[in-house]
C-alpha cells in the first residue's frame, strides 16, 4: 500500500518535472566531476543546486543547455530527450529556457537594447512588438533608461540585471541561473535576489540556481540539493538542510 | 617486435592543429551554404575589414612605392634603364610585392583582431549566450568573418597597389621629370592578364586564409585572458606562415600554366 502510494506520488511529480536528469555522468580526463547526478525540477519551484567551486555545477548545466555533452545519463526538459535532439529542435526548446550567466555575458560589441533583441532575431516579430518586448524586460529589472547605453558604460550590478532581463524576454517557463549573486556587493546581490523573485511571481516559471552563496540560498530555495563529489549527497529545505549534523553539509553553511 | 616511431610532441601538436584548422574550413563550408544567411553580420564585418583598413593598406602602400622606387632607381641609373621603371615597380607590386605585403599588414590588423574579439567572446560566455538564445554561433560569427575577409582583402590588395603606383609616380615626377601621365601609360602598358589574373586569384586565398585562422584560434580560445593574448598573437604568426605557404603554391602553379 505504501509502496503504491510513493509510486504514484513519484508519477505525480515526474509528470510536472520540467527537468529530469538521471544518472549524469561527465569526465575530463581523470578529473570525474560528474559521478552520477539525478535531479528534478518541477514547475513553478525555485531549486537550489549548491556545491563548491569546481564541483560540477557548471558543467551540470551546460549539459542541460546542450552546451557539452555528458559521458553517460538522460536529460529531459518538458518531457524531450536533450541528448537524442537535432540542432533545429534544440533551438527551440531554448526558446524556452532563459539562462543568466556568471559573468552576465552580454555582447560586448552591442547596446542594450540589441542585447536584448538578440534573441528576438528569429521571432518573426515587427520591430514595434520587439520594442514592447524589450522595454517590458527592462522595466522588470528597473533599467529602462539604459537602453542605449554599451555594456562598457554599465556597472557589474547592472550588466547582471540586463543579462536578467534579456534571460526573460522570451518568457521562458524555465531560468537558470549560473552563480547570479557571484561577483557582486552584498546590496546588489539583494537587489538581484528580490528581482528573481519578482520575475517568477510575475512569470511563474521555474527556475534552477547554481550558487555558493547561503543568503541568496535561503531567500530563494524552496528545495536545495547538494552536489558533493559529483553527486547529490543531500536534498531537503534550507531549514532541514542547516539543522542536519553531517559534517559535509554543514561545511557549507558555516 | 614491431618498433614504434616516437613522433617529437612539437611536431605531433602542430599536426594536430593543421588537422583542427582543416576541419573548422570543413564546417566553414558545410554551414556557408545552409540557411540562414547572416547578411547583415556580413555587411557589417565587410565594413569593419574594408573600411577601417583603408588608411593603413593606404599609407603603406603609398610609402611601399616610395621607397621602392627611390631603392631602384640608382640601379637602374646606373644602367641608363630609368625608362624602365614604371613596367618593373608595376609588374612587382601587382604580381608579388602589393598582395603580400597587404596581406601581411591585414593579417596584423583583421587576423589578430579576429582572434582577439572571439577568443574574448569565448572565454567570456558570450559564444554560448549566442547558442543558448538559439542562434548557431558559428554560423553567425565564424562564416561572416571568413566570407567577409575572403571578399574583402581582394579589394584592400587592388587598392594597395594603386596606391603604390601613385607613390612610385609621384617619385619620378618629382626626381625624374616624368609626368603622371607617361608613368602609368607606361605601367599598365607593362601589365598584361597574366600578371593580373594570377595575383587576384591569390588575393581571395589570401583572404580566406586571414579569416579562416584568426577565427580559428579565436573560437576555440581556452586558459581565460592569456589564451586571449595567445589566439591573438598565434593568429597573425600562424597567418603570415600560412599566407607565404599560399604564395609560393600559387607562384609554383602560375609558372606551371605559363610553361604550357
Amino acid at each position: 500500500m505504501k509502496e503504491s502510494k510513493l509510486h504514484t506520488e513519484h508519477t505525480k511529480q515526474t509528470e510536472h518535472s520540467v527537468i529530469r536528469i538521471e544518472g549524469l555522468v561527465k569526465h575530463f580526463g581523470d578529473n570525474h566531476v560528474l559521478n552520477g547526478f539525478n535531479m528534478d525540477l518541477y514547475a513553478g519551484e525555485n531549486l537550489v543546486i549548491m556545491g563548491k567551486s569546481g564541483s560540477g555545477k557548471s558543467v551540470m548545466i551546460k549539459c542541460v543547455m546542450g552546451l557539452m555533452q555528458p559521458d553517460e545519463g538522460k536529460i529531459r526538459i518538458m518531457g524531450l530527450d536533450v541528448l537524442s535532439m537535432e540542432q533545429q529542435e534544440l533551438d527551440q526548446l531554448r526558446k524556452e529556457i532563459g539562462f543568466l550567466f556568471q559573468g552576465s555575458a552580454l555582447y560586448d560589441s552591442m547596446t542594450v537594447r540589441e542585447n536584448l533583441e538578440f534573441p528576438l532575431r528569429k521571432q518573426n516579430l515587427e520591430q514595434s512588438e520587439k520594442d514592447e518586448l524589450v522595454m517590458d524586460a527592462l522595466e522588470s529589472v528597473g533599467l529602462e533608461h539604459a537602453v542605449e547605453l554599451m555594456p562598457s558604460e554599465l556597472s557589474g550590478g547592472m550588466k547582471r540585471r540586463i543579462a536578467l532581463a534579456r534571460a526573460i524576454i522570451l518568457h521562458p517557463k524555465i531560468i537558470i541561473y549560473d552563480e547570479p549573486t557571484t561577483g557582486l556587493d552584498p546590496i546588489t546581490a539583494k537587489e538581484i535576489i528580490q528581482l528573481m523573485r519578482n520575475i517568477q511571481k510575475k512569470h511563474g516559471s521555474a527556475a534552477l540556481i547554481i550558487t555558493h552563496d547561503v543568503d541568496c540560498s535561503r531567500v530563494i530555495a524552496d528545495r536545495m540539493i547538494l552536489l558533493i563529489d559529483g553527486v547529490n549527497y543531500a536534498e531537503g529545505s534550507f531549514s532541514d538542510l542547516i539543522a542536519s549534523k553531517d559534517e559535509k553539509i554543514r561545511a557549507f553553511f558555516k | 617486435m614491431e618498433k614504434r616511431i616516437r613522433i617529437p610532441e612539437n611536431v605531433r601538436s602542430f599536426l594536430i592543429e593543421i588537422g583542427d584548422l582543416s576541419y573548422f574550413a570543413g564546417r566553414f563550408f558545410q554551414e556557408l551554404f545552409t540557411r540562414p544567411f547572416e547578411l547583415k553580420e556580413l555587411m557589417r564585418q565587410c565594413y569593419n575589414m574594408g573600411n577601417r583598413s583603408l588608411l593603413l593598406v593606404g599609407v603603406t602602400g603609398f610609402i611601399l612605392g616610395l621607397v621602392f622606387t627611390l631603392q631602384s632607381r640608382p640601379t637602374l641609373m646606373e644602367f641608363g634603364a630609368e625608362s624602365w621603371m614604371p613596367s618593373m615597380v608595376s609588374i612587382s607590386i601587382v604580381r608579388e610585392i602589393g598582395p603580400v605585403i597587404t596581406a601581411l599588414i591585414c593579417a596584423g590588423r583583421i587576423s589578430s583582431g579576429i582572434g582577439a574579439e572571439l577568443g574574448s567572446m569565448r572565454v567570456t560566455e558570450q559564444i554560448d549566450a549566442m547558442e543558448v538564445s538559439g542562434t548557431n554561433p558559428f554560423k553567425y560569427l565564424v562564416v561572416t568573418r571568413i566570407l567577409a575577409a575572403t571578399l574583402m582583402i581582394p579589394l584592400l590588395i587592388i587598392f594597395g597597389d594603386a596606391i603604390a603606383l601613385l607613390g612610385s609616380a609621384l617619385v619620378e615626377y618629382l626626381k625624374g621629370d616624368v609626368s603622371f601621365q607617361l608613368y602609368f601609360n607606361s605601367a599598365f602598358d607593362a601589365l598584361e592578364y597574366s600578371d593580373i589574373n594570377p595575383a587576384i586569384i591569390k588575393s581571395f586565398f589570401f583572404g580566406f586564409a586571414i579569416g579562416l585562422v584568426g577565427s580559428y584560434k579565436g573560437y576555440t580560445c581556452t586558459r581565460g585572458t592569456v589564451g586571449v593574448g595567445e589566439a591573438s598573437n598565434s593568429a597573425v604568426v600562424f597567418t603570415s606562415m600560412l599566407l607565404f605557404v599560399i604564395d609560393f603554391i600559387a607562384v609554383f602553379v602560375t609558372d606551371i600554366f605559363t610553361e604550357i
